[in-house]
């Protein structure tokens, strides 16, 4: 057979070979904002709260600390824009201070998680045999502690402050981690393409590195936004036993513990820091969602 | 063969692995699997030798560990028994470093285009891996020869930057066929790699196949169901049935007189593009029933319960692999010189 006939897409010509490169990652990353309104808005939201965070010791209108014994529990007002707590400090440049505490947090325990679960997923499910069998029962194990009560046995142990509680939060959470990258490992090992690529004789950590991992982590990055939202309330959990944050250090989830007590007499103590966490656990989630998306090129386009 | 004889020891081979002559022979190959269920016996003594530059085709009805055998010969698999020889080196003997650089000669191209596909890795990136495994050369040199390659195999340079998902099912064959080429192997198992293309373009690709194996010498075994497919690629023919080889010789020869029952009855199978009323109706021949479970496969001849010339004798004694014509092997009691057992009534 002539080879005219084999190739009929031929005659479109060579390309220039500077042509070939993706466009480079930051443009990628705004291309991608723009095609996705639900990634920018979740973004900015996200943003916004880190940069109130951040910036609250130049922001904030009060100290967090500055005590207004004259003006407690008191409603909004122009001096103070959500009102005073039980001590007459300001709510809302507390809830300033509080983010960047809250906010590392909930990263630190999400991170723990992934450093401590992925790896250990990953490995179970490739190696399979005995050493699976050795982690899964040990993932097991953990499980089957009720989360807030490990954390709590786990801080005790560790020593109370916002770094242990939210270390041991991340140890709570890897487990999940794990135990869902493993599912999706077995099957993502049995997968054509790695037998392809081992037939080329791809080490094993190519194999994992290269194919198992991108085609696994997809549902961890979903997972991980959600254990960050369920991180910002285990925070406030743990802050609430007096755990996490001590005084006179905020965070989001020591506000609504120390509302808490006045639920009865000033319910509105508690909506400042709730919604802001809410907010915040929503962006979080909105984002991985997107981000799922964009990762998966067989939906690009699907958004 | 010549070629093999004329040096026996791996250290006459100046040129090491690579430039060994690339003949690949099974020696009373031996697949097993341990399943809840007790052993399945994939491939169960399989002996044959393929020759550098033909390409002997492996027939068999699903379940007669076709693929098994497949994997085998690409190495991806381990022998339970026997072995594999590439050339002069025997794959279960050598160490592992010597058998990570041999791979690269011994290639499987596989029977689901897309799944053979990283579907997070872009066509070029696919394509670059095989030499970005072994190390060859930097990214740009990479680069072009990925090209180079998908041009060979009559796709444009330009598809590299797109997906597996959205490429037709033979764009992606043709993907997977230059990923392979791009190591220039000298033996490539094609395992049903047709299967699942349609019909109008399974004859370029199969012609693809032929003009590679012209311009660079490659080995094959062709493994399929299709006889039209087989007898139209193969030099020779090898018909495999739950795990043993029923019949293997040159192409002609299985096709116009075979000597097994069990490939006339296959060759039976095959329909004729014929009205009814012209069809040769002596010839048809119907296989009873399904493919015996490897579990437990029957005593004796493994073909004899849907066997029409089956006597007490196959369910007593297994079959004697022998050379009934010259170059044409049999395992079947009855089989002669002058082709099959009648059937038995």
């Amino acid at each position: 057979m002539s080879s005219e006939t084999l190739s009929p897409s031929r005659a479109s010509g060579t390309p220039d070979a500077d042509q070939w490169h993706e466009p480079a990652l930051p443009m990628r990353f705004l291309l991608w904002l723009k095609r996705d309104p639900r990634a920018s808005i979740s973004l900015l939201v996200l943003v916004l709260i880190l940069g109130a965070a951040l910036l609250s010791p130049w922001l904030a209108p009060h100290s967090p600390s500055e005590q207004n014994l004259d003006l407690i529990l008191a409603p909004p007002d122009a001096a103070h824009l959500l009102g005073t707590d039980d001590l007459g400090r300001d709510v809302f440049s507390r809830l300033m201070y509080g983010g960047a505490n809250s906010l590392y947090a909930a990263l630190l325990a999400v991170i723990v998680a992934l450093v401590i679960g992925m790896p250990l997923g990953l490995i179970a499910g490739f190696a399979g045999g005995w050493v699976d069998q050795v982690i899964s029962r040990v993932i097991d194990t953990f499980l089957s502690f009720p989360a807030i009560i490990l954390a709590v046995a786990v801080t005790g142990a560790m020593g109370i402050g916002l770094t242990n509680a939210m270390f041991s939060v991340g140890l709570v959470f890897a487990p999940q981690i794990a135990r869902l990258i493993r599912a999706r490992t077995l099957v993502v090992r049995q997968e054509l393409y790695v037998d392809a690529a081992r037939c080329f004789g791809a080490s094993k950590a190519r194999l994992l590195i290269r194919h198992v991992l991108p085609n696994a982590i997809q549902p961890v990055i979903v997972q991980s936004t959600l254990l960050l939202a369920v991180a910002l309330l285990a925070e406030a959990s743990l802050s609430f036993l007096g755990l996490g944050v001590q005084p006179p250090d905020v965070s989001w989830g020591s506000m609504i513990a120390r509302g808490y007590l006045y639920m009865s007499i000033v319910p509105e103590q508690m909506y400042a820091p709730g919604l802001i966490i809410m907010v915040t656990a929503v962006a979080f989630n909105a984002l991985g969602e997107s981000l799922r998306s964009a990762l998966d090129p067989t939906m690009k386009g699907h958004g | 063969m010549n070629a093999r004889v004329s040096s026996h020891s791996p250290t006459d081979n100046a040129t090491g692995p690579r430039g060994a002559n690339a003949g690949v022979r099974a020696e009373d190959l031996t697949i097993h699997f341990a399943t809840k269920a007790g052993t399945v016996k994939a491939v169960d003594g399989v002996s044959f030798e393929i020759e550098p530059g033909e390409t002997f085709g492996i027939i068999g009805e699903s379940g007669s560990g076709k693929t098994t055998l497949g994997r085998a010969l690409a190495g991806l698999l381990k022998a339970s028994g026997g072995d594999i020889h590439y050339g002069e080196h025997t794959l279960g003997k050598l160490p592992r470093a010597e058998r990570q650089r041999l791979r690269r000669d011994y290639q499987i191209i596989f029977q689901d285009p897309h799944a053979a596909l990283n579907p997070r890795m872009t066509i070029l990136q696919s394509v670059m891996e095989p030499l970005e495994i072994l190390k060859e050369g930097d990214k740009s040199s990479r680069q072009r020869a990925a090209r180079e390659a998908l041009e060979r195999v009559g796709l444009a340079p330009e598809i590299g930057r797109r997906y597996p998902h959205e490429l037709s099912g033979g764009q992606k064959q043709r993907v997977n066929i230059a990923r392979t080429l791009t190591v220039r192997p000298k033996f490539i198992v094609c395992d049903e790699v047709v299967a699942a293309l349609d019909v109008s373009i399974r004859g370029a690709v199969l012609n693809l196949f032929a003009e590679l194996q012209e311009e660079f010498g490659i080995t094959y075994a062709f493994i399929t169901h299709d006889i039209s497919v087989v007898s139209h690629v193969s030099d020779r023919i090898g018909v495999l049935y739950l795990g043993r080889l029923m019949e293997m010789g040159p192409t002609g020869a299985v096709t116009d007189a075979p000597l097994h029952p069990y490939t006339q009855a296959l060759l039976s199978a095959e329909p004729l593009p014929l009205p009814g009323d012209q069809r040769d109706q002596r010839r048809r021949i119907r296989l009873e029933g399904e493919i015996p479970s490897p579990l437990a496969p029957p005593s004796g001849c493994r073909c004899r319960t849907r066997c029409p010339a089956a006597q007490t004798r196959c369910a007593e004694q297994i079959p004697e692999w022998r050379e009934a014509r010259p170059g044409h092997w049999v395992a079947c009691h009855f089989a002669d010189a002058d082709g099959p057992p009648g059937p038995v009534r």
